[in-house]
């Protein structure tokens, strides 16, 4: 039960997008369509579960002044795997994504949780701690990426579904920062009905 | 001229906030005050172009001779994270005061994806080293821009009344959609 729980809290409870605000930057810079903000997602999941993995292993043998700079080391080479992968399996992703996909070591959702969760509970808990994170953030971009490409290109992962005068701006920059707003203020409103 | 292309080109064109989505962080989070905002300006400016400085020389340096580019990501964080508390140590000792305007900033900047992705940036651009200053004062510049011009907004924006769901983060991130719409206007500029 206990588990369960801690494995849902990232879809809407504790999304880290739309309830945290953690990670903006990808989720605002790569959500041009569902399927960019798909890769993004799972591609951060990986990182998140093999960070808190990692992070949980060796939580004891890390001295408590050091921590922070170890916990960004680890995860910058689970990043260097992911960008290597990538690269080399789907390269059409790897250059639709770009500069994100390094900046995954900056993205506070892995620090956050590799801090607040891996580094105080043992290896189970942090890998789903890590999963229910990451595909909660993986959610929040697919669902941004889908509502954008439906308004600006009228396409969800590449299928047409309207045709004519569409508002290009929401493929562009502006529309990521407008819809963005509205979902969060959307799940505020069914968050809060729902208390 | 190219200088100036830069600088234009960075600061308005693909302004590195709303254009880039780079350093949102801070803007939505820091962005409350004018005056937090100057400071982390300031701040940014700082470690930026120093960032920007050290890890192109050790990319050309140092991981291009030795064939070691699959690093970078590793390296170019590392460097970051270590800058940052090299300058938190020395701004404290030789300037106390300045430390005390930036000092709360600076630990934030280490996951401030503007400076990693600057440092990046500048070396996928191929940039030579006084081009890669100038690129990072000028997107620092950028910055700042964009932080203050939305803290002026938010500080109005608080006296305003906004429908209850759409109140805080929601409605800043409408206003700093439209913010960047503005922006929208400097396209072609250069």
């Amino acid at each position: 039960m206990n588990q369960i729980k801690n494995f849902t809290k990232g879809f809407i409870k504790e999304n880290p997008v739309f309830v945290l605000l953690l990670g903006l930057c990808p989720t605002l810079g790569v959500t041009t369509s569902a399927i960019n903000g798909l890769g993004m997602g799972l591609a951060t999941t990986f990182v998140l579960v093999m960070s808190n993995l990692v992070v949980s292993i060796v939580r004891d043998v890390i001295p408590d002044k050091v921590r922070i700079p170890s916990f960004i080391l680890i995860i910058a080479s689970f990043v260097t795997i992911v960008e290597l992968v990538m690269q080399a399996y789907t390269p059409g992703l790897f250059d639709a994504l770009g500069l994100f996909i390094p900046l995954i070591v900056v993205n506070c959702v892995v620090l956050g949780r590799a801090e607040a969760f891996a580094s105080k509970n043992n290896i189970g808990s942090s890998i789903i701690d890590g999963l229910g994170m990451g595909l909660g953030f993986s959610f929040a971009l697919t669902l941004l990426g889908a509502v954008r490409e439906l308004l600006g290109a009228g396409a969800i992962f590449g299928f047409n579904l309207i045709e004519g005068e569409l508002m290009l701006a929401f493929i562009l920059a502006p529309g990521a920062f407008i819809a963005l707003g509205y979902l969060i203020a959307l799940i505020n409103k069914l968050t809060s009905t729902q208390n | 001229m190219e200088y100036f292309v830069i600088i234009i080109g960075s600061i308005f064109v693909s302004n590195i906030v709303l254009a880039q989505f780079l350093g949102i962080c801070p803007f939505v989070g820091v962005s409350g005050k004018l005056s937090t905002s100057v400071g982390m300006g300031g701040a940014v400016l700082f470690v930026l172009t120093l960032a920007t400085l050290v890890t192109w020389i050790i990319q050309y340096y140092v991981l291009n001779p030795f064939g070691l580019g699959f690093m970078q990501t590793i390296v170019f964080i590392l460097v970051i994270a270590s800058l940052v508390q090299m300058v938190e140590i020395i701004l404290k000792k030789v300037s106390p005061s300045l430390y005390s305007a930036l000092g709360v900033f600076l630990p934030l900047i280490t996951t401030n994806c503007a400076v990693l992705g600057v440092a990046i940036l500048t070396i996928q651009k191929d940039f030579n080293l006084l081009e890669g200053v100038v690129y990072a004062v000028a997107n620092a510049i950028g910055f700042t821009l964009a932080l203050v011009l939305f803290a002026g907004i938010r500080e109005h924006l608080d006296l305003m009344e906004v429908p209850k769901g759409m109140k805080g983060v929601p409605i800043a991130l409408v206003v700093a959609g439209i913010l960047a719409l503005s922006f929208f206007g400097f396209t072609g500029l250069v």
